[in-house]
């Protein structure tokens, strides 16, 4: 399910502290303290991270790459393609509609009640679950939804004259649409908030236009957080799972569903690990992902911090 | 007069009330059909809904998963504080130099997303299954693995903002030991952020479904699912239920949020 | 380069009710540096930025170099202004800071921004982003931006307000050196009245909205139009005194008047500390009931009868001073103002 993020800085680096260096008595004990910390994230992270790992790289017990290469397998090719493509358009989308509806938010009064119940419903509607939000979009475009009846009935359009998308990659692009926009609400608004005024009044007494303001101060300082946005929505839609699960019974045309079938049906003879291969694949992709994401959000805190 | 600035101003505003309007119909729009869906029947199924002896009777899975949510949402809850709460204080007191290593694993579950673990955590299921069942309040494991990134962000920004290291040379100047120190120096005062992680985990769990449906367990969303093969209408009803309790509960986290603000 | 002439006439500015300014008027020379000095929410900051063109006025003109640019967008009244704080962009170095108003009117660039940045005397930092420049190094970069484009008139609002004292009294003196090199007309805001004294040509006190009085620093200071302006502007003892002709009669002493006045005969004098001397005296009329020494001066406390009066003294002095001492205090001849007495 799309994971919500509370704050875009969930990933900027701790501040540096020095650390004791001997290792007394005291040191010991204190580092016992975390021990039930570190037990437990070892035994439900730690140890199913190496499963998924070191069960790409193995048959039967033994070390093979053969996992790992029927990645290139043109299905599974064709399933992260899509889920690429599926991931990056609505990231796409939902950062610039997001980028608009966070810039109208920004010019009302800060503190005031239009911007914290704006601010409120995108928290909730980012944080829709996936089979919620998969029965809300059937209410409304379903077969027998609200929008398709009134078109039929009004407009005489039938929405789904040529097949029914919905359960399709068009429809998985218009669901995950309405999460990723109130996401990217809650994630670029800060870095909105952290345009100063006076460069904007430095600007014009300067003789700078409104045009010249946003293509070479605003759109400059503001590029790497939307950049930085646009890929935390990315990784967001291609870690999501439980909408397209639930939207989504014929076929499984990207990754979260493949595994969802290598897991529960009957697996193909000798490739009961590439559950493990994709997984670990998926991994790789949103890692590399978030890394982008952070180093961007170094440069975004300095200039908007 | 000129005005100059008072025009764009207006501008502003025009543009800003007709984006957030439309944008306000857009995403209430299938708010609005749910609603729309589920009283075609006359509102009987909102009767039934909100009567638990006849729902539990008409739909016994569906019960079955409200309650099991509700149990690992309290579970989970309770987990996350007994583990994350003391730890953060301690490594911020006691060993600040482990403090990016927490905060990197804290932080790992947002790379490694629900399918993925899921995948791992069969294994070490299959252990649990052994020694403590298969009810499906043990996913509260998996679950608190997954809420560490938005709970630890809540507690780390909460001792962020008091100057635990002050309060706590203070409290062992005056001879407290680190129990105390922990237990009634720090904890009360960040209550608020305890708070907030405490419903942000709520929340999460409420919507879960992924690690649920896959481990073979069940919970409020996959008992919606399953639902949603046999009754459509109810099963639209419990999700406008349960989207309505999860505003509520970000709501309410953020009105904790702002008394925090204000106390300061 | 030749400053322009700067008239602001009947300036007035409401924000929800309350009024900002209220019938502000001021003529500045060309090549002036005026300081508006007043305490907070007395208009100085809006008049500025009307001036600028940052904010509407409810009424009144403002005219440049004797053409009305009231009705003006910001953009186009060439202008150079530096702020409080955040002034240079952060993602451009200081020497991409200071050709950016060049940039926009597509003139050559290079040249001049060098120039500029060695006149604030930071060549040396072209190169470097703000956030690896202190604030005194951002500020002259933002003075040499604003003067960059050549402009009519210069605007500072508290530029120095958010700096260390020391950079402060440098980045200063500073200023003033470069202003009057350049010779571009100055409005400089600022609520600390040694700041304006030490720079400007004339002295603007503001209060709730209009001005007190605009003149020479001395004149502001030696001078002061209206009580408010004796007691902003340096420290002022309020003492008891008659009313005797030109002259008012305090503590036994005949002192002249800034200006002349009627009413009385019971008035209250407002009396610098350093014109007041406290002399050790067995059959002085005073006692001494504190003293605090502020290092090149030292300020003494004494009772007379009922009345309190603040001197300042020399170090020297001070070691005669102790606590309870009896002292005669003696009054310089020198003019002073009367409470309830303003500006006509």
């Amino acid at each position: 399910m799309a994971a919500a993020t509370e704050s875009p800085d969930l990933l900027a680096p701790a501040p540096r502290v020095r650390a004791p260096r001997r290792l007394t008595l005291g040191r010991v004990g204190s580092l016992l303290g975390t021990v039930p910390f570190f037990a437990y994230v070892v035994t439900f992270l730690v140890i199913p991270t190496l499963v998924v790992v070191i069960g790409a790289f193995t048959e039967d017990g033994r070390f093979t790459m053969a996992n790992v290469a029927a990645l290139g397998d043109s299905y599974i090719l064709q399933a992260y393609g899509r889920s690429v493509m599926l991931s990056a358009v609505t990231a796409i989308i939902g950062a610039i509609i997001g980028a608009v509806l966070a810039y109208a938010l920004v010019t009302s009064r800060p503190g005031g009640p239009l911007r914290r119940i704006v601010t409120a419903a995108s928290g909730v509607l980012a944080q829709f679950g996936g089979v919620t939000l998969a029965f809300a979009f059937l209410a409304t475009l379903g077969l027998t939804g609200f929008v398709t009846v009134f078109l039929r009935d009004h407009l005489g359009l039938d929405l789904y004259a040529n097949g029914v998308w919905l359960f399709e990659l068009p429809g998985l692009v218009l669901v995950y649409t309405y999460f990723q926009v109130p996401l990217m609400v809650i994630v670029f608004l800060p870095a909105l908030d952290g345009i100063r005024p006076q460069w904007r009044e430095a600007t014009e007494s300067l003789g700078g236009s409104t045009w010249q303001y946003w293509t070479r101060v605003a759109g400059p300082l503001l590029a790497p957080a939307f950049v930085g946005s646009t890929l935390l929505l990315f990784a967001n839609a291609f870690s999501a799972y439980a909408t397209a699960a639930a939207l989504v019974s014929q076929g499984n045309p990207i990754v979260p569903l493949q595994i969802r079938s290598a897991l529960t049906s009957e697996v193909v003879l000798g490739r009961q690990n590439l559950g493990n291969a994709m997984a670990l694949g998926m991994v790789v992709v949103v890692a590399v992902v978030m890394a982008l994401y952070a180093l961007l959000q170094k440069r975004t805190a300095r200039w908007l911090g | 007069m000129a005005g100059l600035r008072a025009r764009r101003a207006r501008r502003q505003a025009v543009f800003r009330w007709t984006t957030l309007a439309v944008a306000g119909v857009a995403f209430l729009l299938p708010l609005g059909a749910m609603l729309e869906f589920t009283l075609r029947d006359g509102g009987g199924t909102w009767a039934l809904l909100i009567d638990w002896p006849q729902l539990s009777e008409t739909y016994p899975d569906l019960a079955e998963g409200i309650v099991a949510s509700f149990g690992q949402a309290v579970l989970t809850a309770l987990l996350m504080l007994v583990l994350l709460v003391p730890t953060a204080i301690w490594v911020r007191l006691r060993l600040p130099g482990l403090r990016p290593l927490v905060e990197f694993i804290c932080l790992l579950p947002l790379t490694i997303p629900a399918i993925v673990l899921v995948v791992g955590l069969a294994p070490v299921y299959a252990w649990v299954n052994y020694f403590l069942g298969s009810s499906s309040l043990t996913l509260t494991f998996a679950y608190t693995i997954l809420v560490l990134p938005y709970a630890y962000r809540a507690i780390d920004a909460g001792l962020s903002a008091i100057d635990v290291r002050t309060l706590a040379e203070a409290a062992r100047g005056l001879g407290a030991g680190w129990f105390t120190v922990m237990a009634r120096v720090v904890l009360p005062n960040i209550r608020s952020a305890v708070l907030s992680a405490a419903f942000l985990t709520v929340a999460l769990v409420l919507g879960e479904y992924t690690i649920a449906s896959l481990l073979n367990r069940t919970n409020l969303q996959v008992a919606i699912y399953l639902l949603g093969k046999s009754s459509a209408t109810m099963s639209v009803a419990v999700s406008l239920a349960a989207l309505l309790l999860a505003f509520v509960l970000l709501l309410l986290l953020s009105l904790v949020g702002d008394r925090r603000k204000a106390s300061r | 380069m030749n400053g322009v002439a700067v008239h602001l006439d009947e300036l007035r500015r409401s924000f929800g009710g309350v009024p900002a300014l209220d019938g502000l008027s001021l003529e500045i020379q060309p090549g002036e540096l005026i300081a508006l000095l007043g305490p907070s929410g007395c208009g100085k900051t809006t008049a500025l930025r009307i001036l600028a063109g940052l904010e509407d006025t409810d009424s009144g003109r403002v005219l440049v170099g004797g053409t009305d640019i009231t009705d003006r967008p910001a953009n186009r009244r060439d202008m150079g202004m530096v702020f409080q704080a955040y002034s240079l962009f952060p993602h451009l170095t200081a020497l991409q800071n200071v050709q950016f108003g060049l940039k926009l009117r597509r003139r050559a660039a290079g040249d001049r921004a060098a120039a500029m940045l060695a006149l604030v005397g930071i060549d040396a930092y072209a190169d470097r982003y703000p956030h690896q420049l202190s604030g005194g190094q951002q500020q002259r970069v933002a003075l040499a931006r604003a003067l960059a484009i050549e402009p009519q008139v210069l605007l500072l609002d508290e530029p120095l307000s958010a700096l260390d004292a020391k950079v402060r009294v440098q980045l200063r003196d500073e200023i003033r050196r470069i202003q009057t090199e350049v010779g571009t007309t100055t409005v400089f805001v600022t609520h600390d009245q040694e700041e304006a004294l030490a720079i400007a040509d004339r002295v603007g006190v503001m209060r709730a909205g209009r001005l007190e009085q605009l003149a020479a620093p001395t004149e502001v200071y030696l001078r002061p139009a209206s009580a408010f302006v004796a007691d902003f502007v340096g420290l002022s003892n309020r003492l008891p005194g008659r009313l005797d002709g030109d002259a008012v009669s305090v503590l036994g002493t005949r002192l002249p008047l800034v200006q002349a006045a009627a009413g009385g005969p019971e008035v209250t004098a407002l009396v610098r500390p350093e014109s007041v001397d406290v002399v050790p005296d067995a059959d002085g009329t005073g006692r001494v009931l504190s003293t605090t020494f502020l290092g090149p001066t030292s300020r003494v406390t004494v009772a007379v009868g009922e009345t309190l009066v603040v001197a300042q003294v020399t170090g020297e002095r001070l070691a005669e001073l102790a606590t309870d001492t009896r002292v005669r205090v003696d009054l310089r001849p020198v003019p002073v103002a009367l409470e309830g007495v303003s500006a006509s």
